[in-house]
């Protein structure tokens, strides 16, 4: 057995990793849950916010926790303006259309990145980003510990919007019952555009949150995609709680796998994690069976 | 049979393109377009007539290339042995994945995630396993011999690949026209009424993806004989996977032509591009993504659809087109 002088930090480690990808899951499951769609796109809306980010700090100066202020409302009015203008009018309601369209987007994004900035690797380098906080026998990054802390902040947010708005009412109308919300007078198009802009809001906080220890090229965000595609099945399609808790346990199960089988076993852990669940619970550990 | 006189034309037409032209700049492109017609009506059997998106026939397409391969390279096994072997294991991968993910009632957009992750998982595997060259990739040995499946010029290999498409076309048509097929445009539909009606949904969606695959195996045989290199990236990436479903959506799914038509027209647009902007790597794909999207949001039938359209605009009076091609609208 490993002693808890390991084990401990590499728990607390993989629940920091683990609140990022949960985040990222967070944006998944929250426009799944409304407009029923798999959006193949988040991986590269979440690489697209990693290089405004990226640019953001080493054109502009600006922090990336100061530019996530600036990049959140930016990608949320993307996300809008893409589900709105593209998605929404190209898929026409069909399924099997709305897969596509949100995987020629990823293929355009994705692509568009790869043209404009090479295959580079890039990374930034803040003057606090190996500092350290001492927690028992366990040394955490410091900006792991604020990524932590903004992901339940940002879940708390998104819980309130929910809860009190109007908006959120109207998008958990929209989530339940479509037809009715639409006969009470919702606007299905606006709530379906806000949810996913919503979404891709998440995406650059997310994005924000990982700059400063992780690096961007152009396929980035895929890395992180599949995890929480992993996340939102585990969690059950749609359930923001189940993307959290999901969230959380992903980051921990690959920080021991990480701990006892290696850095790349470990990454086909994930994978073979989720394969087993999608087949097995393709409704969620939390969800109930179809 | 009905309806294999203009796949026979059709071939036959395409055959004489090396008596015109040596250029192997006219070849070469003709062979890759090709290739993804062949991928492509692989995906079109279980996406267009079956109605299973697959996000990952990349699996199929890398199983092939790489037993293909590492056949040759390590267990000095025959080239057209290998040939034939990888394409039983591209089929086998398939049997595999869709009875795993068929059994659990995966559909629609569950389907296409886990075809992507198996996909993804192979490729990860191929990228660190020795067996498969890991992250340098397997280079097979130049041996101009037929008998090596390697040839001085590229008509011989021009033909093969014709003739595989050529076959894979005369192969869906004859699904198209069997009971079979009938059962697998059901399942299409919709299954729960395919299901009621007694059509055992299960065992026609594992035989199409089991031929799906084969005929993506194929074309990953073909890929490394021709190229005599493959590594991860190239046998289980992405970029296989997107093209495999681009050729017959823009073609027309379901629809026997659909993939050649759409090889045909992405191919030349790609190769406009290029072209116009000089090789700039994904910029190809920035353009095959719009293609997809505008596909999607103006033609969702495809080219086929609208020539269907067109031949039924200028003959107002004349027969229905037929059903295979009233598609779309569902």
């Amino acid at each position: 057995m490993v002693s808890p002088v390991i084990l401990v930090p590499a728990i607390l480690n993989g629940l920091m990793t683990g609140a990022v990808y949960a985040l990222i899951a967070l944006g998944l499951t929250l426009i799944y849950g409304v407009l029923h769609i798999i959006n193949f796109a988040h991986g590269a809306l979440l690489t697209a916010a990693m290089f405004a980010a990226f640019f953001a700090y080493r054109l502009l100066g600006l922090d990336p926790y100061v530019a996530a202020v600036f990049l959140t409302p930016l990608f949320f009015v993307l996300g809008y303006l893409l589900q709105r203008f593209i998605i929404g009018p190209a898929a026409r309601g069909e399924d099997r259309n709305i897969l596509l369209v949100t995987l020629g987007l990823a293929v355009v994004i994705e692509n568009a990145l790869l043209y404009a900035f090479r295959g580079d690797t890039r990374t930034i380098n803040l003057p606090y980003a190996f500092n350290v906080v001492e927690i028992g026998t366990a040394f955490l990054a410091v900006p792991r510990v604020i990524a932590f802390v903004v992901v339940i902040v940002v879940a708390l947010g998104l819980w309130l919007i929910m809860q009190w708005t109007d908006t959120g009412k109207a998008i958990r109308a929209v989530a339940k019952e479509k037809l009715g919300a639409e006969l009470s007078g919702i606007d299905v198009a606006h709530i379906y555009a806000v949810t996913f802009g919503l979404g891709t809001a998440c995406l650059a906080i997310a994005a924000c949150l990982l700059i400063p220890t992780y690096y961007v090229n152009p396929g980035a965000g895929n890395a992180f995609v599949l995890i929480a595609f992993t996340i939102v099945v585990l969690g059950g399609m749609g359930s923001v709680a189940g993307a959290l808790v999901g969230g959380l346990f992903v980051g921990v199960v690959e920080s021991l796998s990480g701990l006892y089988l290696g850095e790349s076993l470990g990454q086909i852990g994930i994978f073979v994690m989720f394969i087993i669940v999608l087949l097995f619970r393709p409704n969620g550990l939390f969800g109930e069976r179809a | 049979m009905r309806g294999l006189a203009p796949i026979l034309v059709a071939v036959a037409l395409l055959a004489t393109v090396p008596l015109i032209t040596s250029s192997n700049v006219v070849l070469n492109f003709l062979v890759t377009t090709f290739l993804i017609a062949l991928v492509g009506q692989g995906w079109n059997l279980l996406g267009g007539y079956g109605g299973q998106y697959s996000f990952g026939h990349a699996a199929f397409f890398g199983t092939g290339a790489y037993v293909t391969a590492v056949l040759q390279v390590r267990y000095g096994v025959n080239a057209w042995l290998g040939f034939c072997i990888g394409i039983a294991a591209g089929a086998l991968v398939g049997a595999v994945i869709g009875a795993l993910s068929f059994r659990s009632g995966l559909k629609g957009s569950y389907f296409a995630l886990v075809t992507l992750a198996f996909a993804e998982v192979l490729r990860i595997i191929a990228s660190v396993a020795p067996i498969t060259g890991a992250g340098v990739g397997t280079l097979i040995k130049l041996d101009l011999r037929p008998e090596a499946f390697q040839f001085q010029s590229r008509a011989p290999f021009y033909w093969i690949v014709l003739g595989l498409v050529g076959i894979s076309l005369v192969l869906v048509r004859m699904i198209e026209n069997s009971r079979f097929g009938a059962y697998l445009i059901a399942v299409r539909e919709n299954e729960d009424t395919a299901k009621a009606l007694g059509v055992d949904t299960m065992i026609v969606k594992l035989g199409a993806m089991t031929v799906s695959a084969m005929i993506a195996a194929a074309g990953g045989c073909f890929y490394a004989q021709y190229f005599l290199f493959i590594d991860a990236g190239i046998a289980y990436g992405p970029w296989i996977s997107i093209e495999a479903l681009l050729a017959p959506i823009i073609g027309g799914v379901g629809t026997v032509f659909g993939p050649l038509l759409g090889a045909l027209v992405v191919k030349t647009l790609g190769e406009l591009a290029k072209l116009a902007t000089g090789d700039a790597p994904g910029l190809d794909l920035v353009l095959y993504g719009c293609i997809l999207i505008l596909a999607v949001a103006f033609a969702p039938r495809g080219i086929a659809g609208i020539l269907a359209d067109l031949r039924h605009r200028l003959r107002p009076i004349g027969p229905a087109a037929p059903a295979s091609q009233e598609r779309g609208n569902g």
